[in-house]
């Protein structure tokens, strides 16, 4: 590292490219995600954001680049993988099971099983166990839910996310991943994934956000990352640019700072306000 | 919390129940033991064909072949026990390896080149079907005892209980059990809910649609054992119809065709519906035509109540 003092990325990634025949999803793009902070993801359709997202997650193999979790190169064959580097993804589909229960979605793939042969050999599950834990999950992110023995598919859509944030909150040991919490939610259900997404970094986990609605992006993120036509084109906080100027760098109006690498200037300035 | 039926369960229930009343007001001998006893004797087969037909269906596949794939694992089992003269129970385990396999077959074309379940098990009810009659053209007698335990009864006060029946009822309650208390019950339904969402999860979709469609060929093993004991022969013509039969068996008890919804009693239910009407028409003199008539109205009837129920739902 150049700069000692200053705080290593949790996750990075340099020189992602991906293609899906013809089209170039990601141009060598660069990432950098720091502990504790809420890092937007913006940039126009087609700019490689969810691309990118999917990289990070396990979900897309790039075809060249690499990704460092705290420094140490890392590869993520798939999703599973990912997580075992504790990086857990809130999919803007949510990934939920609509006639499980929400205890069943929380553990889905994780199941808690009974003690002994029961458990190992017949794979029964400790369903007391499981809704237990599931509430002091929901709980954690004051989901206000009574019953964690309801389906999913009969919850609202907030609800729905709720399941789906507390799933990521519950297993990620370094990073939460969500892509476009909100896109569906009316006013109010929105307000409560905000504070949601507050409470998961209170909790110390970092997050990465993307999504596509500027002032939410202007008053979670600690920085914005922008995305451009496959590349990180520049790096802002948003208490030093303005909405305008970022609409205006994500759109090719205004050039970015040109951050393929985060410049020693942004180095020294993240570890001094720590 | 055990629910052990859903809303379109329940109106198999009810359905039941009132084709019950119909058929005891109708007629004085539906009611008695031997009745019963008898209805269920004639449902065992297909109900437990209908199990694996279940499980197909709730991972959103749907299975052609059971019949077929039934009627390979009878004439082998009776084939090599009374041609080759296997011992019975060895040649029973070669019959449910050979119905095994052929749902691996089927698990193994859906997950690998990923056909269809539609088109793959229609080629293997073809290929299954051809196999049997490859096999043999005649049907196969002079089976030694073990082969009709399954068609055995037993006495209880003054009715005859057939083994096969209860055999038939203790499978749906395992499989009622499997299907809700383990891991891999829930991701059953899982992946027919949400596909994307068992992947994501890290289940590997392969080996649990490999598994389904394995346990479903084990199952219509079973079934051709349990064949093998009422009829008391190998019949390679046997079990043509009952991939229809099954699928009319699960859609009445309240499975969705869509997958991931439905329960398993449901599909015993489902079962004894057509049982019961083809018994109880029968006893009231209504050629058999008719009972052909009212199982279409009735799986119509049903599969509606399921699509409507999915709209509402969204």
């Amino acid at each position: 590292m150049r700069d000692g003092s200053r705080r290593e990325p949790l996750l990075a990634a340099r020189g992602l490219r991906k293609s899906f025949g013809h089209i170039v999803a990601l141009d060598g793009t660069d990432f950098d995600l720091y502990p504790e902070e809420i890092l937007a993801v913006i940039g126009d359709n087609g700019a490689g954001k969810t691309t990118l997202i999917k990289v990070l997650s396990g979900a897309v193999i790039p075809d060249a680049g690499e990704i460092l979790v705290e420094g140490q190169r890392a590869h993520f064959r798939s999703p599973l993988e990912a997580r075992r580097h504790g990086i857990e993804t809130v999919y803007q589909d949510l990934a939920l099971a609509s006639e499980l229960n929400i205890a069943e979605n929380l553990f889905l793939g994780r199941e808690i099983r009974r003690r002994g042969i029961l458990g190992r050999f017949f794979r029964i599950l400790d369903k007391p166990r499981m809704l237990r834990e599931a509430a002091r999950h929901m709980s954690d992110l004051k989901i206000g839910i009574q019953s964690m023995n309801q389906t999913v598919g009969g919850l609202s859509g907030g609800q729905r996310q709720g399941v789906a944030v507390a799933r990521s909150a519950a297993f990620a040991t370094r990073v939460v991943i969500m892509d476009e919490p909100t896109a569906a939610l009316g006013v109010k259900e929105t307000r409560m994934v905000v504070e949601m997404i507050r409470r998961v970094k209170a909790r110390g986990l970092p997050v990465v956000l993307i999504s596509h609605n500027m002032p939410q992006v202007f008053e979670l993120a600690d920085r914005i990352h922008i995305q451009r036509l496959g590349r990180r084109v520049a790096v802002v906080r948003p208490d030093e640019c303005s909405m305008s100027d970022a609409v205006a760098i994500l759109t090719g109006a205004k050039e970015g700072n040109g951050l393929s690498r985060p410049t020693a200037r942004s180095a020294s300035r993240e570890s001094s306000e720590r | 919390m055990l629910r052990p039926f859903s809303i379109s369960g329940i109106g198999a229930l009810v359905a039941l129940l009132l084709a019950c009343t119909f058929f005891s007001l109708g007629t004085p001998r539906f009611l008695r033991g031997e009745n019963i006893s008898l209805i269920l004797q004639q449902a065992m087969v297909i109900g437990v064909e209908a199990i694996g037909q279940t499980l197909v269906i709730l991972t959103a596949g749907i299975d052609l072949a059971n019949g077929t794939v039934m009627a390979l694992g009878s004439v082998v089992m009776t084939g090599l026990a009374v041609n080759n003269g296997v011992p019975p129970v060895l040649a029973v385990l070669i019959g449910f390896l050979v119905t095994s396999g052929f749902g691996l077959l089927n698990g193994a074309l859906v997950t690998t080149i990923r056909l269809p379940p539609f088109i793959v098990t229609l080629g293997v009810l073809n290929i299954t079907r051809a196999l049997t009659l490859i096999y043999t053209l005649t049907i196969i007698t002079g089976l030694p005892d073990f082969m009709n335990t399954a068609g055995n009864t037993f006495t209880i006060g003054a009715t005859q209980i057939t083994f096969g029946s209860v055999l038939m009822i203790l499978l749906y309650i395992i499989m009622f059990f499997v299907l809700r208390a383990t891991a891999w019950g829930r991701h059953v339904y899982a992946i027919g809910n949400n596909p994307e969402a068992v992947r994501l999860a890290g289940i590997s979709r392969t080996r649990l649609l490999l598994s389904v469609y394995a346990l479903a060929g084990l199952f219509y093993g079973i079934a051709g054992l349990l064949l093998v004991g009422r009829t008391g022969v190998g019949d390679p013509q046997a079990g043509l119809n009952d991939n229809l039969g099954s699928i009319t068996a699960v859609v009445l008890g309240g499975t969705s065709l869509f997958g991931g919804r439905g329960n398993i009693l449901g599909t015993l239910v489902g079962t004894l519906i057509v049982s019961v009407f083809n018994n109880g028409l029968q006893l009231m003199g209504v050629q058999e035509i008719y009972q052909v008539l009212i199982t279409g109205i009735l799986v119509i009837l049903a599969v509606s109540v399921d699509q409507m129920s999915h709209r509402t739902q969204g």
